[in-house]
């Protein structure tokens, strides 16, 4: 209980403070990439801070519900990132929320990030609200139907227990687990905004999605928002890391020594993680909004498929 | 009990006559409203202790009706559960109408139909014989039809009206060809014998069908929900709440009284019927609520979407009950039953939200309206909150029966039939579609009327609405939270409809630690509303006092920055078509046939570019029109036989008499 409590705790402020390293670590790669000096590794801290010092500077059409949201954000995405499994599977709390409520906390995140694109009044935040929720409208049921398929394979919803499964020697190589590694990359790009299907580096007013909802934010309110899109990013590197590269993750009531070998191996799989973005980013271009729906089309019929082939085969 | 249960649907009833005296007197709408109120307050407690005793069903029977049967009553669990929704439902929107009501220009239409239209619906579910079920379901839709046309005075009310008759009509001619059939030759109709006949299974597939287009015309199952986003909104705000809310939710009731209850072992084949129209009902539902423009429209192509929700719960229970499968078949239905319950709480508080709008404004239409939330705070609570429930979204209770929901689609391996096998994954991907497109529709509700900056003087100038109202919003809005964050407790009141209707209940929730809810086993799922409420609210809160305490809690107002071209014009703000554009272009070929056509002046030329959209309602122009026109046409025809001469007439009868001697002859 204690351990389990103390590991709990661990993981929340673990996620806390990696969540900017994972983010100033893919801009440094691909600054790299670009051969250009980048920012400093440990650049989003500095900004985070910066930012919550600052003065609020608040739109005059501004409501409460505008104060409220950076907050709510914040939380959702916290809580969300807390239960997915990084260093080991024994998390006190694991039984709260399994992965379909996770999705729908992450949803209730964006469903208020869409609320305050709106809120002032002003056409960016329109456009930006109402291209996230179209984007949103085919990358939640892809999540959710990748999450059908390994959910069949393994027997349970139940994230800690998925993530006994798949590092057990159970799952052997499968079709459909590799579909879903294929739908679960593509939805977990457009949901934290990345390239191709949004840009987290630009102010063009004309393709932003994300950053168009948050043009009106500033100070610390912006500073909660910039630390909930880095949560997310590794959240879902974390939850494909647990679903699909389960190994070196300690088990419930592990050792101290499984302990440090599944944290070496979670820095590990994130910094592996981190540098694939930055090559994929950096290899493909930006795509027109109205491409975006044949994208995530393509990964809701792949997660599809993956679940069917569960039905043809037991052993796909 | 059911004594008791009677005498409150006898007093609504007497209501109903005083309703046209009282109408003429200055605080008549108080008194009916207020009696109401009282009415199904009570027969909310009965509903709710009956449901906690659910082992002695109490029955009565009243010499009433047809003479050799009689008007039989019985208040057994099913009963009990659906008795609780509607009058739960029906005292919130007797309390909501004490305020909204006394804006009602003509209460004459208005007050003598309220209190009869409860009644209609609570002796619907109070029935035991098919007879007094017919009459009453049919009492319940003339009444609620009479105040749908209540503002007749509306071209569209009227149609609405005319549309909503037809439909209603036969929805009932349906249902009574379903009890034709189940009572046979014998014609024993009170429920006991039906019961206890066994059809065959031809006749009980061909009640199955009667019963799934009647009952769901009434509920709204695409394609025959073309009348529900017509009448609906066009009723007073506090009956759209109670049609949308409640009287969809008697039909399923309906539904499952004759599929669960009377018609004894399903067939597995049934629920692929049942789901293939519930998957779709789900999607297309949302996504002509996502085209709308109008509020309450916007919410009455919802209930569409909900009826889906619960239809699909009800399909997957049938499959399992079928296949012998018990307790993922306590699942499904439970998870139906909730979102019924859910959905009458949600649906309804954001019925008197649009309503308070409509009052205060004047306008349903959204694109009118426009930063609500800064002259009706109040209102903008409550809606926010029904709009995050019907969303789906953790803590609140539309997320739980969806959740449940999906925990029984995850179980469809279980079935040893093929094609539900491959069925119900491809309707939990209708589902996940829905429930997505579901949040941007209420993102788009809230959002366009609610934030922003007003876009009319009438927005702009816009009050609160009076207590009565925000009282009637705020409990339905705590309910809401209540029934998400401890779903255990009413998953627990649900066990012995379910153990009546399939033969099982869910595990038992309440006893778990931490009220967590483990449908199956909790190696397999589980969710905990109150740990992700608090944790929520907490680190939230950790936060606000961290960054406020530690950093800076300074704030300055300025003008809106908008990249450096902020413009104080409220047009040029996103519009409730604008923000729908997107996925109109994503899912509108297909499902609408959405064509948009810009118009460009020739180079040079100073006309302006214009974009016009046209949209098809590809069901009414597929389905309805030429049904219409079909009958327009024969009726034209026959319409030449209202103008012969008295001869013409006595030869026709003549020919008449010939033909039917000779029928008789041969």
């Amino acid at each position: 209980m204690i351990r389990d409590l103390l590991s709990q705790g661990v993981q929340m402020l673990l996620v806390l403070l990696l969540a900017p390293l994972l983010t100033g670590f893919v801009r440094k790669v691909k600054a790299r990439l670009l051969r250009r000096q980048g920012p400093p590794l440990l650049q989003p801290y500095l900004d985070l801070v910066r930012l919550a010092r600052k003065d609020v500077v608040l739109a005059d059409s501004a409501s409460w519900l505008f104060r409220v949201i950076p907050y709510v954000i914040f939380a959702g995405t916290w809580v969300a990132a807390s239960l997915v499994p990084t260093f080991g599977s024994g998390l006190l709390f694991s039984w709260t929320a399994d992965l379909i409520a996770i999705i729908a906390l992450l949803g209730s995140a964006r469903f208020f990030l869409a609320l305050a694109g709106m809120d002032v009044g002003t056409s960016f935040g329109g456009i930006g609200s109402s291209r996230e929720v179209m984007i949103a409208s085919l990358a939640e049921p892809a999540m959710l139907i990748t999450v059908f398929a390994v959910a069949m394979i393994a027997g349970s919803t139940q994230l800690s227990t998925i993530a006994e499964f798949m590092g057990s020697a159970k799952v052997g190589l499968r079709v459909s687990l590799g579909l879903a590694l294929v739908a679960l990359t593509m939805v977990a790009l457009a949901e934290n905004a990345r390239i191709p299907i949004d840009n987290p580096a630009t102010h063009l007013e004309l393709t932003m999605v994300h950053e168009a909802m948050v043009l009106e934010y500033s100070g610390r309110h912006l500073a909660l928002i910039d630390l909930s899109s880095q949560l997310k990013l590794l959240l879902y590197t974390s939850l494909i890391a647990c679903l699909f590269v389960p190994w070196g993750t300690a088990p419930p009531k592990a050792s101290a020594v499984a302990l440090v070998i599944g944290a070496v191996s979670y820095i590990g799989k994130l910094a592996a993680a981190g540098v694939l973005l930055a090559v994929f980013e950096t290899s493909i271009a930006k795509m027109r909004v109205f491409r975006v729906p044949d994208f995530l089309g393509a990964a809701l019929m792949l997660a599809l498929l993956a679940t069917l082939l569960r039905f043809v085969s037991g052993s796909l | 009990m059911i004594v008791a249960a009677l005498c409150s649907v006898a007093t609504l009833l007497v209501l109903a006559p005083a309703g046209i005296a009282l109408s003429m007197h200055a605080r008549g709408s108080a008194v009916v409203y207020g009696a109401s109120l009282v009415a199904t307050l009570a027969l909310c407690v009965i509903a709710a202790l009956s449901l906690l005793d659910p082992a002695h069903p109490a029955t009565a029977t009243l010499p009433i009706g047809l003479p050799w049967l009689g008007a039989h009553f019985r208040l057994d669990a099913l009963a009990a559960f659906f008795l609780a929704v509607v009058n739960l439902g029906g005292a919130a929107a007797s309390l909501y109408a004490l305020g909204y009501g006394r804006h009602e220009q003509s209460p004459g239409r208005v007050l003598p139909f309220f209190p009869a239209y409860l009644a209609g619906m609570n002796i619907v579910v109070l029935a035991d014989d098919a007879f007094t079920f017919l009459v009453a379901w049919e009492f319940m839709s003339l009444t609620s039809w009479a105040l749908v046309v209540s503002h007749h005075r509306e071209r569209e009310n009227v149609y609405a009206g005319y549309v909503y008759l037809l439909m209603a009509s036969v929805g009932t001619l349906a249902l009574l060809l379903a009890f034709g059939v189940l009572a046979g030759a014998s014609g024993n109709y009170d429920f006991d014998s039906i019961r206890t006949a066994d059809p065959t299974t031809t006749l009980a597939a061909l009640v199955l069908l009667l019963t799934l287009f009647g009952a769901g015309s009434k509920a709204g199952l695409v394609p025959l929900h073309a009348w529900l986003p017509l009448a609906h909104p066009a009723a007073p705000s506090h009956v759209s709440a109670l049609m949308s809310g409640v009287m969809t939710k008697v039909a399923v009731y309906g539904f499952v009284r004759i599929a669960f209850d009377l018609l004894g072992s399903p067939q597995w084949w049934w629920s692929i019927v049942v789901l293939g129209v519930a998957g779709p009902t789900a999607t297309i539902g949302v996504l002509y609520a996502l085209m709308q423009r109008d509020l309450k429209r916007v919410l009455a192509y919802s209930t569409i979407e909900n009826i889906g929700i619960i239809f699909t719960g009800l399909g997957l229970a049938l499959a399992f009950k079928a296949e012998g499968l018990d307790w993922v078949a306590a699942l499904a239905f439970t998870a139906a039953l909730l979102h019924v319950f859910n959905h009458a709480l949600f649906k309804s508080l954001l019925f008197f939200g649009a309503g308070a709008v409509l009052n205060a404004t004047g306008e349903r239409d959204m694109e009118k309206l426009g930063g609500l939330i800064h002259r009706m705070p109040q209102t903008a609570v409550a809606m926010l909150v029904g709009c995050v429930a019907i969303s789906a979204l953790p803590p609140f209770n539309g997320f739980v029966s969806e959740w449940l929901t999906f925990q029984a689609i995850l179980l469809s391996p279980q079935l040893p039939s093929w094609s539900l096998k491959l069925i119900v994954p491809a309707v939990g991907g209708l589902l996940a579609l829905a429930a997505a497109l579901a949040a941007a529709c209420f993102v788009k509700a809230f959002g366009i009327s609610f934030l922003g900056r007003a876009r009319t003087p009438v927005a702009a100038s816009a009050h609160e609405t009076d207590a009565w109202s925000l009282a009637a919003m705020f409990i339905l809005a705590a309910l809401c939270l209540i029934a998400g964050v401890l779903p255990g407790l009413f998953i627990d009141a649900l066990t012995p409809v379910s153990q009546a209707m399939v033969g099982r209940g869910m595990p038992d929730q309440s006893g778990l630690a931490w009220l967590t809810i483990v449908p199956i086993a909790e190696s397999r799922s589980s969710y905990n509303g109150l740990l992700v409420f608090v944790f929520v609210t907490l680190s939230g809160s950790i936060a606000a006092f961290a960054i406020h305490r530690l950093a800076s809690d300074r704030l300055r107002r300025a003008p809106a920055w908008d990249c450096g071209f902020p413009d104080p014009n409220p047009a040029i703000q996103y519009s409730a078509s604008s923000f729908s554009q997107p996925i109109r272009r994503v899912f509108g070929g297909l499902v609408f046939r959405a064509r948009e056509i810009g118009e460009m002046p020739p180079p040079g030329g100073m006309a302006p570019a214009r974009l016009t959209v046209k949209m098809h309602d590809v069901i009414w122009d597929t389905l309805y029109a030429p049904i219409g026109n079909g009958i327009g046409f024969v009726t034209a025809r026959i319409n030449v036989l209202q103008f012969l001469t008295i001869r013409r007439y006595l030869s026709l009868v003549f020919v008449a008499l010939i033909t039917l001697l000779l029928v008789l002859t041969l």
